[in-house]
């Protein structure tokens, strides 16, 4: 594809639209505006013919069969290990490691990394925009060890505190948990000046960056995160797949989190040893189409370029923002000064998901709820939010959409 | 405005929403009282009732939720005020055909007001939030201690 990164009409939006058939149709009368998007995104015809091809010429069990089929599968699963490995790049494929989506990603660092680390009085730190994929696991390893969980507030417009975040950076600390973008505000974190801080007194760093890979260049060895984990479903790819990223030499020394086939070297009664590099994480059958898919996801978007998508994106929320402030008695909830494309907001007297109801109506699918972030909506003195996110293939239309339909919401239920 | 939104925010239901009956209302001498709760879309309620003499003498509610809960559970402490028990429990399964059933009950005008809420038949995803001060209500009937939920 040739366009201009600068051109606002040159991103080709129509065409991109094309490779996504879900998009094509209607809604109680309406065409689809899908605004949902951080909570999962749509799959691209690309996705959906990798994952076909697999099951119609290719699949086997991988790593196992001395037959074409199971080589052929073994060959694509591992080849979407390395385009992974490229796309955010790792400094080798052994640092990537399958797992089912972000959540699991947390788990298994909490578990295999903290847990045999952590002891009492130790400390994790997370901060109060985190999903609840970033805050039930350590509460779970602290429960199982003694230590605490120290939150790092946020100020006024969705920001992190940075003064608190260096405050509460101390010996006892032990591992810092954040989220790269938040799932509610938008807000895109200092990631780099974090990690900087964080290793300075020696604290390790998970990133969730569920939100961020679909929007972001991503650059693992740059940012120098320990960890950083990241679903399928948000960057175009298929559910039930994800990827944990870990600095080898942290993986190294990492036990197993489940045990069973595929992550041995040897097994027998009294001992088993265990397998290298990335397939130590990766007990059983993993979700051999589910990788492939994603690895045909990384190629779209490379084929499109993350820079433009991020351009595109920009302006889709910059768009959002006016139009939605123009709105009287909306507030949007989160004003970072770097954001992503997600935009939620409060229109005074109506319940979201009154909101959500009308939207539905014409034809536009938005979130309302807590967004699985129910300490951060307390913390915004909110019951709950409305959430508009945005993607490769929205366009400005769909947005003005947005507006009339909350216009109509307000008309009725206000 | 769509119909299928008319059909389901019907002007009543808009009213109880805009001012609900009953509502930060603790009877004096309350003496039944349930919790309800839907975590996943946040709506909470909390019911309370003088029951004398198996008669439902006064009630009221508090909490927060969308206009299709806060309407419903306005609209059921209007219609319960002076019923005796065994009544409703009656409406509270009459209200529980209304809502869950896929085709309308026949005989819906038993219901009297509360029939507004039967467009909420046709969104799956809001049928909870219109049961929840009915369920609520079974809980402080039966005196339940555990929260009540519809999710």
């Amino acid at each position: 594809m040739n366009f201009h990164p600068m051109a606002e009409t040159s991103f080709p939006v129509q065409q991109i639209r094309r490779d996504f058939p879900i998009l094509d149709q209607m809604i109680n009368g309406y065409p689809l505006a899908y605004l949902d998007n951080a909570a999962s995104s749509q799959k691209p015809l690309a996705v959906i013919s990798a994952i076909d091809h697999c099951y119609r010429h290719d699949y086997a069990n991988v790593h196992r069969g001395i037959h074409a089929l199971s080589e052929r599968s073994t060959a694509a699963f591992e080849a979407a290990r390395h385009k992974v490995q490229t796309f955010i790049n790792a400094a080798s494929e052994k640092e990537i490691i399958f797992v089912r989506g972000t959540t699991e990603a947390i788990n298994l660092v909490a578990q295999s990394y903290a847990r045999p680390l952590l002891q009492p009085g130790d400390e994790i730190i997370i901060t109060a925009m985190e999903h609840h994929s970033n805050i039930v696991p350590w509460q779970l390893v602290c429960e199982q060890t003694g230590a605490k969980l120290k939150v790092v507030a946020i100020n006024e417009v969705g920001e992190l505190d940075m003064e608190q975040m260096i405050s509460c950076l101390n010996d006892r600390s032990r591992l810092l948990a954040l989220t790269h973008i938040s799932n509610v505000l938008g807000t895109i974190n200092p990631i780099v000046d974090i990690i900087t801080l964080a290793h300075k007194h020696g604290i390790a760093v998970l990133v969730d960056g569920a939100q961020a890979v679909p929007h972001l260049t991503l650059d693992v060895q740059a940012l120098d995160c320990d960890f950083y984990a990241f679903s399928g479903h948000k960057m175009y790819g298929p559910s039930g797949i994800g990827i944990l990223y870990g600095k080898r030499e942290l993986l190294e020394d990492m036990p197993p989190y489940h045990g069973g086939g595929q992550m041995i070297q040897t097994v027998s009664f009294e001992k088993s040893t265990y397998a290298e590099l990335p397939h130590k994480f990766e007990a059983g059958t993993p979700h051999i189409a589910g990788a492939i898919g994603l690895g045909a996801a990384i190629d779209y978007l490379n084929e499109i370029g993350m820079q433009f998508i991020a351009a595109h994106e920009d302006r889709l929320l910059d768009y959002a923002s006016e139009a939605l402030a123009e709105i009287k008695g909306l507030r949007i909830t989160g004003q970072a000064k770097a954001k992503s494309s997600i935009v939620s907001f409060v229109i005074d007297g109506i319940h979201p998901h009154d909101i959500a109801t009308v939207l539905d109506q014409l034809g536009i699918a938005v979130r309302a709820g807590h967004h699985c972030a129910m300490p951060l909506i307390k913390y915004l003195g909110v019951i709950a939010t409305t959430r508009a996110s945005f993607a490769l293939y929205n366009t400005t239309d769909e947005i003005d959409r947005l507006v009339q339909g909350l216009e109509k919401a307000k008309a009725l239920l206000a | 405005m769509n119909n299928m939104l008319r059909e389901l925010y019907q002007e009543t239901i808009l009213d109880h929403n805009r001012h609900p009956h009953n509502y930060q209302h603790k009877p004096t001498g309350a003496n039944r009282c349930a919790h309800g709760y839907n975590p996943i879309c946040g709506d909470e309620l909390t019911l309370y009732l003088t029951v004398e003499n198996g008669v439902i003498e006064d009630l009221g509610f508090d909490g927060h939720g969308c206009a299709i809960s806060i309407a419903s559970a306005s609209l059921m402490t209007e219609a319960l005020k002076g019923k005796q028990v065994e009544e409703a429990e009656q409406l509270f399964n009459k209200m529980h055909e209304l809502l869950t059933t896929e085709q309308s009950p026949a005989n819906v005008s038993d219901v009297g007001k509360l029939k507004v809420l039967q467009g909420v038949r046709i969104y799956p995803m809001r049928v909870k939030c219109a049961t929840l001060a009915w369920h609520t209500l079974q809980a402080a009937l039966h005196q339940t201690d555990e929260p009540v939920t519809t999710e």
